[in-house]
């Protein structure tokens, strides 16, 4: 028998390999637990992916904050929660985090006096052009940790504020997908319907179906998020006083007053609404005629 | 002088002989600008998620190249017996030692020339404008801060046998400091005493590396830091310089030179 060249040899091993590779490739999806949606970085990461999410949400407060933002030496004066990314100048939850961010203090040593020379200590947000600096950092804490609500919600306020209407619902409902039982998002969503879209009856849907979602995990609760009760029920109470169902928006508005820091308030409005229902409608004054 | 810079000279070349600083180089370009050309919800404005990244591993590759190219010096002329040929000349070791550490120091300078000029052209094209003082600046102060280490990694390669050995206790020493160094006053504030002076003590006694590391500066495009307050970084870092020399010295002038 005439002796193989290497070169055939090798041809054939290749053709070999080629064969088996299109008999083995259906197999091995079958052999890995692992569904085909995995990305690669929860390929590479495993679970551990959520530390990696925390951090890169974390960044982009830092990035809120232009680099002024407290360590973990400074963890009292950390901030509590992420209400200060969505809070506009002046509302409740932005002096609390302005109180929360002097965080500096005076120099203890003449070391500490010097190194402050060398980093950032004034307290700012971000502004104009600069706003979507957040927007890298939660969209990779997002592709970290797809359970992660709040990358989400907060995202998608700065995305509604940058006029990215189409980005954040787009955005919103990957967080549904993933979230199917979150208020939050469905809180976020209403919202961007309601306001941007105009679309009233989608909004109305969607915010009922929030409610319905509190109910179900938080009524039974020892501390309920009382605060997304009150912004739910709130944001469907108004849309149903302008849509003329005031006894819906009276019973939406004593919900809120469980959870509201000001119930006197809610409590003016609720009178108003019931003056309004029980006075009788303009058009049917000419009739009575 | 002259032998200084001869020998100053050969650890140049050496740099640029070996592969690390294109390694590194060619990693922190690839990564910079892969992340610089993905696209968050359609967004062009964002610039500073890489600049975030792109100094992170500038500081990361100078580190490394200032340890690694350091930490081989002198273990290796004693390795390979090239440093009696280079102490008959006749050099002494003192100037051995000024002329590895002008070496390795020069060679950080040029690398972070480089790795800095990438930078620059990387957020200047993104952001449009060119703020070059802060670049020279923030160059100047990460220079200086190199300075420290090389100079301490030399101290390192003296005392301890391997040249491995010194360079993962000079990452932990420096990592340390970097990220802990400004805190220990808070944390001494908290210890009982006698606990409380021992790391008030060690608070005053590092080098605070950290001062060096302005990258938020550049990032959030915040104030350049006043010329007089470098100048004194300066002068604090080339104190440290000297202590760690002379302590290298005075370690290598009584040491045994075969292994």
């Amino acid at each position: 028998m005439r002796k193989l060249g290497p070169y055939l040899i090798l041809l054939l091993l290749l053709a070999a390999g080629f064969s088996l590779a299109t008999v083995l490739q259906e197999r091995v999806s079958g052999w890995s637990k692992r569904g085909d949606s995995d990305n690669v970085l929860k390929v590479l990461l495993g679970d551990g992916r959520r530390l990696f999410a925390n951090h890169f949400f974390v960044q982009a407060d830092i990035s809120f904050h232009s680099g002024y933002y407290p360590s973990i030496f400074d963890q009292a004066n950390r901030p509590k929660d992420n209400r200060h990314l969505t809070a506009k100048e002046g509302e409740p939850a932005a002096e609390e985090h302005e109180k929360q961010m002097n965080f500096l203090g005076p120099p203890r040593d003449w070391i500490e006096r010097f190194g402050r020379h060398f980093i950032i200590t004034g307290h700012t947000h971000l502004e104009g052009n600069n706003r979507s600096e957040v927007l890298p950092w939660l969209k990779l804490s997002a592709e970290l940790d797809p359970q992660k609500i709040e990358t989400y919600t907060v995202a998608a306020y700065w995305l509604r504020d940058l006029g990215k209407i189409k980005e954040a619902e787009r955005f919103l409902r990957e967080g549904f997908l993933n979230n199917p039982e979150s208020y939050e998002i469905l809180l976020e969503l209403g919202r961007l319907y309601y306001e941007h879209n105009h679309d009233v009856a989608r909004a109305r849907k969607i915010w009922d179906l929030a409610l319905r979602r509190w109910s179900e995990q938080e009524a039974a609760n020892k501390q309920p998020d009382l605060l997304k009760l009150d912004q739910i029920a709130v944001n469907l109470a108004h849309l149903e006083e302008q849509e003329g169902n005031l006894a819906r928006a009276i019973q939406l508005l004593e919900l809120c007053k469980k959870g509201s820091p000001h119930p006197e308030a809610l409590q003016k409005q609720i009178d108003a609404l019931k003056q309004k229902l029980a006075a009788p409608l303009p058009s049917a004054a000419p009739e009575a005629r | 002088m002259k032998t200084v810079l001869a020998i100053s000279g050969i650890v140049i070349k050496e740099l640029y002989r070996r592969k690390d600083f294109y390694v590194l180089f060619v990693l922190t370009a690839v990564i910079t600008l892969l992340m610089g050309s993905v696209s968050f919800f359609h967004d062009t404005n964002s610039v500073r998620y890489v600049k975030d990244i792109a100094l992170l591993l500038i500081w990361i590759s100078a580190l490394v190249i200032a340890i690694g190219t350091t930490a081989r010096q002198i273990p290796a002329e004693r390795e390979h017996r090239t440093i009696f040929p280079l102490l008959a000349k006749p050099v002494t070791r003192w100037q051995v030692i000024l002329g590895k550490f002008a070496g390795c120091w020069l060679a950080c300078g040029l690398a972070l020339i480089v790795l800095y000029l990438f930078f620059g052209i990387v957020s200047g094209s993104r952001e449009h404008h060119w703020p070059l003082l802060n670049f020279c600046t923030a160059l100047w102060l990460h220079w200086v801060m190199l300075g420290v280490v090389v100079a301490f990694v030399l101290l390192g390669s003296v005392v301890f046998t391997a040249p491995s050995s010194n360079a993962t206790i000079t990452f932990i020493v420096v990592l340390g400091i970097l990220f802990l160094g400004r805190y220990l006053n808070q944390v001494a504030l908290q210890q009982p005493e006698p606990l409380r002076s021992i790391v008030y003590g060690i608070y005053f006694l590092i080098p605070h590396l950290e001062w060096y590391d302005v990258r938020d500066l550049i990032i959030y495009d915040q104030n350049l830091v006043g010329w007089m307050d470098c100048a004194l970084a300066t002068l604090y870092a080339v104190i440290y310089m000297a202590v760690f020399l002379l302590g290298t010295w005075l370690v290598f002038r009584r040491k045994a030179l075969n292994l």
